[in-house]
């Protein structure tokens, strides 16, 4: 949904960043505003999945140059764990397990950090087993995954649906959402894609890295972005994710070779 | 040459201890009139004196283990002394005691009394603990439990302490329980007559003796028969000493139907984060299932010590007795722990069950040692054994050493090991849920030390683990 006088929720500028002393991101540009959904696609090794973990701090990737304000605050001030009680929330591609820790004490110590960091009230463990239950309605999962070790042993679509679950708790301002349709099949593809629709409001935004149009027949980018070799080449509307689908990345990389070369 | 030998060996020792005997502290150096001078100070019976010099003889003749995975400077057991006459405490006031203690203390959740009397403050100022301590053993006695140290022991109930010590370590068992048995100077005894079910843990923190026990501890614990009790020794507050060298000896004893279950945690002081200084902790802990049906458990939390050496076992010699070991080990900046358990099947249809769980961090090594053993009689014998280590960091060292000895066929035997690693995935998904590094690693920790500390007494589990986060205090991140 855009609204041109919506405030700003993340604004990138000239944004690079490194692993491991690689450049991987050469200059991001970028201004997502309240009520947006954009859609970040593009090759394989283009930096799409590092936009997102730069942008919610991964301690791997070293930024080199620009600035990032969310809410018109500089983003880098904060550490990983202060910008998601500041609303920053990133959907694992792989997300990690935890052996030992039972999901449901993982998802209360993150929910009362968060609401304790934004001063709001924290619950009790009975009163969070009724909120998480009636969250985890929302994402078609059983009870049952609250007793069982975070992640471990969850099926690439459990995985998913626990990410969701933890951003439905969160309800974080910008979501970062790294192919959170990867390893779904078509049912689940549904349910999780249901999930987020409902979770976006016109207060906070979501940003998807996808390789695939699929996601996007069920969330709708207001604007979609194709990177390539760590910038932002095209920008457009959600028909460029069509036009993606039909025709593949390399006209794009053929017209941006041809442009460089003007 | 042997003649003059003896002769030397067996003159009275020159500068004459019997005429010192008034003297508080025994010059430094260990030799038989030592020994008889410990034993004379403590008015011991003969029987004991005898157990005491056997040990020392038996001792000169053996050296110090070598295969422990452990590295530290060779003692020099001539430069110690082995008794200092119990000394009243210097009482000091709240004021005094070192703050930075006494935050450790708050941030444990240790209570404001047991703060003051952990910390040297005469507790009598705080609370009464005459009071506390004589209810305490009136309770017990009213059901025939005796509690006491082993001195008292000694002299009031002889028949006992002298029917059951070195009946499952042996004076002469390995080289630190020699050493023990010929100079111990104090510890617990403990006494569950048949049928009695202890109606409260005993914890050495309300032993009716509070003097320091000196660093040969030694403790006895009896279950008769159908008897019950659960012992917690240590606590989870930083204990200093200014010796280093540490060696006790704890032998537990359950005859039929008896179930006795042992719980430390232990956070001796472990030297600083270079290595220097912090004690040497060389422990040997056995307990006898003797009788049918018996149970004897050892739950350890382990995380203080520069260096620890330790296997709490189980002799599981009646038929269908129980062992168990479930401990948790921590080591951190340059600590060392060689530390497991002996279950060693004799009788028929006998189980065990050992759960073990390393944690390194720093700079330290961690290594778990084993030994399941089944004798040839040991029909039906079953035993599970899981050992998981957990890295911090990539500069520590985690080591498993099983060892499987199985003489009869009917035996099953389990063993399953993992090793794990905090990485910095595991934390960064903590972070972005807003979780601080700190918390994670805490929350990790324990659900990876669940199984353990499910085991420990409610309070204790309390403690162990904001115990555990305190010592991996900005060893990540």
């Amino acid at each position: 949904m855009i609204n041109a006088n919506a405030k700003k929720i993340l604004e990138v500028r000239d944004l690079t960043a490194t692993v491991a002393g690689v450049d991987i991101l050469k200059g991001i540009n970028l201004t997502v505003r309240a009520g947006e959904v954009h859609a970040i696609m593009g090759p394989n090794g283009s930096g799409k999945s590092t936009l997102a973990k730069v942008l919610a701090g991964h301690p791997a990737y070293t930024v080199t140059g620009g600035e990032v304000l969310f809410e018109g605050k500089d983003l880098f001030a904060l550490a990983s764990d202060e910008r998601a009680r500041a609303g920053i929330f990133l959907g694992f591609q792989y997300p990690v397990e935890i052996p030992g820790v039972t999901n449901s004490a993982f998802l209360r110590l993150a929910y009362n950090t968060v609401q304790g960091g934004r001063g709001k009230e924290e619950l009790d463990p009975l009163e969070f087993d009724d909120l998480v239950r009636e969250k985890m309605k929302l994402l078609e999962m059983n009870p049952e995954f609250l007793s069982r070790s975070v992640n471990d042993g969850f099926s690439g679509g459990e995985k998913k649906r626990n990410e969701i679950l933890q951003m439905a708790l969160l309800e974080p301002k910008l979501s970062l959402l790294d192919e959170t349709d990867s390893g779904l099949d078509i049912d689940a593809l549904r349910v999780v894609a249901g999930g987020v629709n409902t979770l976006l409001n016109a207060g906070n935004a979501c940003v998807l890295v996808t390789h695939y149009q699929r996601l996007l027949n069920y969330i709708t980018p207001d604007y979609v972005h194709v990177m390539s070799a760590g910038r932002i080449i095209r920008s457009g509307d959600k028909s460029l994710a069509l036009e993606l689908e039909e025709r593949g990345y390399d006209w794009l990389l053929d017209d941006k070779k041809a442009g460089a070369t003007v | 040459m042997s003649s003059v030998l003896d002769t030397l060996v067996s003159q009275p020792y020159k500068h004459g201890f019997v005429t010192d005997i008034e003297s508080e502290t025994a010059p430094k150096g260990l030799n038989e009139d030592i020994i008889r001078m410990i034993s004379a100070k403590k008015k011991e019976p003969e029987w004991l004196l005898d157990f005491r010099l056997k040990a020392y003889r038996h001792w000169l003749t053996m050296t110090e283990p070598q295969w422990p995975n452990v590295h530290y400077p060779k003692i020099d057991f001539q430069a110690i002394s082995y008794y200092a006459a119990p000394k009243p405490k210097k009482k000091l006031s709240m004021d005094e005691v070192d703050p930075e203690l006494l935050r450790t203390f708050e941030k444990l959740g240790v209570p404001m009394h047991e703060r003051a009397a952990l910390a040297g403050v005469a507790v009598d100022v705080i609370f009464d603990s005459v009071s506390v301590t004589t209810t305490y053993k009136e309770k017990l006695a009213e059901v025939g439990i005796i509690f006491c140290s082993i001195s008292e022991a000694v002299h009031n109930h002889p028949e006992l302490v002298r029917q059951y010590m070195g009946s499952v370590v042996p004076a002469g068992d390995n080289y630190y329980a020699a050493l023990n048995s010929a100079v111990f100077t104090d510890g617990s005894f403990c006494f569950i007559p048949k049928g009695v079910k202890c109606p409260m843990d005993l914890s050495t923190y309300f032993r009716i003796n509070t003097q320091d026990s000196g660093q040969f501890e030694r403790t006895l614990i009896i279950a008769e028969e159908g008897a019950q009790v659960s012992y917690l020794e240590g606590c989870t507050a930083p204990q200093f000493d200014t010796n280093q060298l540490h060696a006790a000896v704890v032998e537990l004893v359950a005859l039929d139907d008896a179930d006795i279950k042992y719980s430390t945690v232990q956070n001796w002081y472990a030297g600083d984060e270079k290595g220097v200084g912090g004690i040497y902790n060389f422990v040997t802990k056995r307990g006898l299932c003797k009788g049918r049906n018996s149970k004897i458990s050892w739950t350890q939390v382990e995380t203080g010590s520069a260096i620890t050496w330790k296997y709490p076992s189980c002799v599981l010699l009646g038929e269908n007795s129980i062992g168990e070991f479930y401990s948790v080990a921590l080591t951190n900046h340059k600590q060392q722990a060689d530390t497991g358990t002996k279950m060693i099947h004799v009788g028929k249809n006998t189980r065990s069950t050992i759960i073990s769980k390393g944690i390194s961090a720093g700079y330290s090594n961690n290594s778990y040692r084993g030994l399941v053993k089944i004798g040839p009689h040991a029909e039906g014998a079953r035993n599970f054994s899981q050992c998981d280590s957990m890295l911090i960091g990539s500069k520590c060292g985690a080591n498993t050493f099983p060892y499987i000895q199985v003489q009869n066929p009917t035996a099953k035997v389990e063993h399953e090991a993992t090793t794990s690693k905090i990485g910095e995935d595991q934390l960064f998904y903590f972070q972005s849920r807003g979780i601080p590094t700190e918390e994670a690693v805490s929350m990790i920790i324990n659900g990876f030390c669940k199984d353990v500390f499910q085991q420990l007494p409610m309070e204790f589990a309390v403690e162990a683990t904001k115990l555990l986060g305190l010592k991996l205090e900005g060893s990540v991140g």
